[in-house]
């Protein structure tokens, strides 16, 4: 035992580099543990996150499988649940946000990025990141005083009274539902999409644009059939992100939603979110009850986690792209 | 010019402006929100609003004193979670991992970055709620101290990388060791971005309500100590805007004015004072 201790410290200096004893003296390998385990917890925090969203669900997995996707039941009294009107709310309200934030986005990021000049382009970008800051809890406020007066006053029964044949319009104007939601959320993600698509249109390489103008085309055609396709990766980044963020928004839905859980064709109908039932119930609920709402919570970190890895994968492309280009 | 020629000068323009009025219309968003906050709440702020308690129903006046005490417990217990492990973890990013340490953290911090917020409260609920058996400021604070993680390594670790060589072989050559040259001339060099990033994160969570519903909850009272539930500005417009009261829907809208207020003062104060010749990287 003696002989081995002895001979580690010996063996040290040999391999060339500063010793373990000698980086430990200069603080230097305390420092990179320590450190070591900062980092490390960010791993651990996120690896817990998981582990205890799957834990604490485990009563309602076992109980419902995969079934529980597909029940449209939410019965609290009779401890029976089922995901499937949540979902449906979710996918919903974040599709009615996307259709209106993405035109009005991307429309905004090619204004900014290939027409403004850049003192004025950077002026109005420090709006952007300004609005992206606002609280959605802010964002409720004005949709519970502003937006549902005013989709229960002028715009649902101007939707009933020129498109009211379609199974979209239908039912009476409460104001709240899906539609509202939709529209709050169009509001809360359009920095998001403008910020990342101005990034990504503004490293595409300037020959592209002059080399489409050299052949004849007007500043729009060159914009939107040479730039907006080189990019169009990086733009569907920015959209995923968008979504992301759209799908696991609590506070604005829950409070303009309406929070009836409801499927249903018409767009005024008042609905649910994933996030606004979790946000109305979890306090007081317990059991299996408690277990499917985590598991709700399990479903929207799911939906998140694949919608920021596939924008992060096509974000690096274009940037990949850009600079690879670049250098032609 | 034939016509052909015209018309697609024509579209040229025309798509054009549109995205011009896009861009207007975004922008505008923002001083609707203003406006309206101060229109419907500039009223309700005077002097009771930051010192008195909240009135019970029908009485009027009373004031948001112990949300904002409220907000304010919560943001240095985010503080004490989230900057340390943030910038600490973000000097092993940036000074001392190799590269597949590198990716597995930044993995996570990106990861933990896109979680919504109310899933953070979740977990919060089952570590911090659920075995106590009671809300509290502990619980509030550790939600949002999580969401302050990802931000403040990722951007510590950028703001580190963009230090120059030279300025550590300098440090490194006068004899420094390496943890030496970090803390004396590195994070020094790179101190006014990470001041903005963590600014900026702080101003992030300050505004969170989802993740506080279930963990501080809220509390009509003062919250002494750090035990029990407390309120907080972003818990309070929530719950007064939901209410069926004109007075709190007043209140709500002082709450979101004052809220709103004070984010705008710190991202402004971060993105033009401090980072003033740093880039500022984008959420």
């Amino acid at each position: 035992m003696a002989t081995s201790t002895t001979t580690v410290p010996n063996a040290g200096p040999t391999s060339g580099s500063r010793s373990f004893i000698s980086r430990l003296k200069d603080g230097d390998e305390i420092a990179r543990i320590i450190t070591f385990l900062f980092a490390a917890s960010v791993v651990l925090i996120t690896v817990l996150i998981v582990m205890q969203l799957w834990h604490d669900s485990n009563l309602s997995r076992e109980k419902y499988g995969w079934k529980f996707f597909v029940k449209q039941v939410w019965d609290p009294t009779n401890d029976d649940f089922g995901a499937l009107t949540f979902v449906y709310g979710t996918l919903v309200t974040s599709g009615i946000g996307l259709l209106i934030a993405v035109p009005l986005g991307l429309g905004a990021a090619i204004f900014l990025a290939e027409l403004a000049p850049q003192k004025i382009s950077d002026t109005l970008q420090f709006f952007i990141d300004l609005l992206a800051a606002v609280p959605s809890v802010i964002y409720g406020l004005l949709g519970v005083f502003i937006v549902v007066p005013l989709m229960r006053e002028y715009i649902q029964p101007a939707l009933k009274g020129t498109l009211g044949f379609l199974p979209l319009f239908q039912g009476p104007p409460f104001g709240v539902g899906f539609l509202t939601a939709g529209i709050v959320l169009a509001i809360m993600v359009i920095p998001y999409i403008i910020s990342v698509s101005r990034e990504v249109l503004l490293s595409v390489p300037r020959d592209q644009r002059e080399a489409a103008l050299a052949l004849g085309s007007t500043r729009w055609e060159s914009t939107w059939k040479v730039v907006v396709p080189f990019a169009r990766s990086g733009i569907m980044g920015s959209i995923f992100l968008a979504l992301a963020r759209a799908l696991g928004e609590t506070m604005a839905v829950t409070m303009v939603v309406g929070n009836t859980p409801t499927i249903s064709a018409s767009l005024l109908s008042p609905g649910y979110s994933i996030a606004a039932v979790i946000a109305n119930d979890l306090p007081e609920a317990s059991g299996v009850y408690l277990h499917a709402l985590i598991e709700l919570g399990l479903v929207l970190f799911a939906f998140t986690f694949i919608l920021n890895g596939l924008a992060r994968l096509l974000l690096v492309l274009t940037t990949q792209k850009g600079s690879g280009m670049g250098h032609v | 010019m034939n016509a052909r020629l015209r018309w697609r000068k024509f579209v040229s323009n025309f798509m054009l402006t549109l995205t011009g009025i896009c861009a207007a219309i975004a922008v505008s968003a923002l001083f609707f929100i203003l406006g309206y906050l101060v229109y419907h709440g500039g009223t309700s702020i005077n002097w009771d609003f930051f010192t008195k308690l909240p009135a019970p129903v029908g009485e009027g006046g009373g004031g948001m004193a112990n949300a904002i005490v409220g907000s304010a417990k919560l943001l240095l217990l985010a503080s004490f979670i989230g900057i340390p492990i943030g910038f600490f973890g973000g000097i092993y990013m940036a000074e001392f991992s190799n590269s597949s340490i590198a990716f597995v953290v930044r993995f996570a911090a990106d990861l933990l970055n896109g979680v919504p917020s109310i899933v953070i409260g979740i977990f919060a609920y089952t570590v911090a709620v659920l075995p106590f058996k009671h809300f509290s400021t502990w619980a509030g604070g550790l939600a949002l101290g999580i969401m302050m993680i990802p931000i403040t390594l990722r951007s510590t670790e950028e703001f580190l990388h963009s230090v120059p060589r030279a300025l550590r072989e300098g440090a490194m050559a006068l004899g420094a060791s390496k943890w030496k040259t970090i803390m004396s001339v590195v994070v020094p060099a790179a101190y006014r971005g990470i001041m903005t990033a963590i600014l900026l994160a702080l101003a992030r969570v300050a505004g969170e309500t989802a993740p506080l519903l279930f963990t501080a909850l809220g509390n009509r009272f003062w919250s002494p100590g750090w035990n029990q539930p407390t309120a907080s500005l972003p818990a309070m417009i929530y719950s007064y805007a939901l209410s069926a009261f004109e007075d709190w829907h007043r209140q709500a809208w002082a709450a979101g004015l004052v809220l709103l207020a004070l984010i705008l003062i710190v991202n402004i104060f971060a993105r033009v004072i401090l980072a003033r010749g740093t880039a500022v990287p984008r959420s």
